[in-house]
């Protein structure tokens, strides 16, 4: 049986605390800038050309990748813990849920003035 | 590990964490479930933006031309680069060296101001052009007689441009008090390789504040083909 320190730091005990371990090297950090350089570039250049009901959904695209580049390397997701990586899905949940209920509401008003008249 | 990084962590191990692995992880995990609440909270405005833009979406196309892309996007890489030097700047205090540590989180800083500054050039061509929400609101929409929107609407989305942008911007000014205050702190030997909590916790807020600017412009600005220049 674990003790709860061994459960939720597995190797914790055996290894001495080296925050060292996790510098990310620069080469990193440099790619993952040039990668959200080149995807502003591209939404922008995407804004010029007429996609229709696609625009915004290349541009939220481009813009959820980026975030996701943001979050996983500039904001050390990759390298947190589970407890952090469940804090970030429950944010991404609960957001879903105020837009998603949100729009149950808004979107389905039409529907409801049909039938009266 | 030098004899006084052993002292200095000792000295910032709080008594009720196990080990400072236990006390980085606890606060990183508090500074996250912040960052929760800040994604609800910026995210109340998002779903009013989804709601208005949903029901009047020419209106907010209309508006949306109004809006310097140019100026938008090099905002958008101005923030990219303090993010990049923000994430070099954690770096930096991870490794100990309170000096580089320093001098990146001044150019991000100084990225920050730039930010602020090309934001005031915009804000100040909306207000110029009667582009603020309220009783002197004034927006053309092609021929008068018959127009195609109404500016009321247009006006809506004015409204969520100054306040999602405006929330951002305050968030902004906030990041460069905190990031001042960590240089400060950097400068006078407060962090060493084992404590550097508090760069790291400023560093997530920085880079919270770059993501929301990142769906903030595609959203405000490229809602739809740019026509007419």
């Amino acid at each position: 049986m674990h003790n709860l320190q061994d459960r939720f730091h597995p190797g914790s005990a055996q290894e001495h605390f080296d925050p060292m371990s996790h510098v990310v090297p620069i080469r990193m950090y440099v790619t993952i800038w040039a990668a959200l350089m080149i995807f502003t570039g591209l939404t922008v250049f995407a804004a010029t050309v007429e996609l229709h009901v696609f625009n915004i959904v290349l541009a939220l695209l481009i813009a959820t990748i980026k975030g996701t580049l943001v979050a996983l390397f500039f904001m050390h997701l990759r390298y947190s813990t589970k407890l952090t990586m469940v804090t970030v899905i429950a944010a991404i949940f609960f957001l879903f849920i105020l837009f998603g209920l949100s729009m149950t509401d808004y979107l389905t008003r039409a529907w409801l003035t049909n039938t009266i008249h | 590990m030098a004899t006084s990084d052993i002292q200095v962590a000792e000295h910032a191990l709080q008594h009720h964490f196990a080990d400072m692995e236990q006390q980085q992880e606890t606060s990183t995990f508090g500074m996250w479930m912040f960052l929760l609440t800040e994604i609800m909270f910026f995210g109340g405005l998002f779903c009013a933006y989804l709601v208005y833009r949903a029901s009047y979406y020419q209106a907010f196309v209309e508006g949306s031309q109004k809006m310097n892309i140019w100026l938008g996007a090099t905002n958008t890489a101005v923030l990219i680069c303090s993010s990049l030097s923000m994430a070099l700047g954690v770096r930096a205090a991870q490794m100990g060296k309170p000096k580089l540590m320093a001098i990146l989180l001044l150019i991000t800083m100084v990225f920050g101001f730039g930010f602020l500054g090309i934001k005031g050039i915009e804000y100040h061509e909306h207000w110029v052009h009667h582009e603020f929400p309220g009783p002197n609101f004034h927006f053309e929409t092609g021929d008068p007689a018959h127009p195609a929107t109404d500016p009321q609407h247009t006006q809506i989305y004015f409204s969520l441009y100054w306040a999602m942008t405006g929330l951002h911007a305050f968030h902004m000014i906030i990041g460069i008090g905190l990031v001042l205050w960590i240089m400060i702190a950097g400068l006078m030997g407060a962090f060493t390789p084992s404590y550097f909590t508090p760069v790291e916790n400023v560093g997530l807020y920085w880079h919270f504040v770059d993501l929301v600017w990142i769906y903030l412009f595609p959203l405000l600005y490229l809602i739809s083909k740019k026509h007419g220049g």
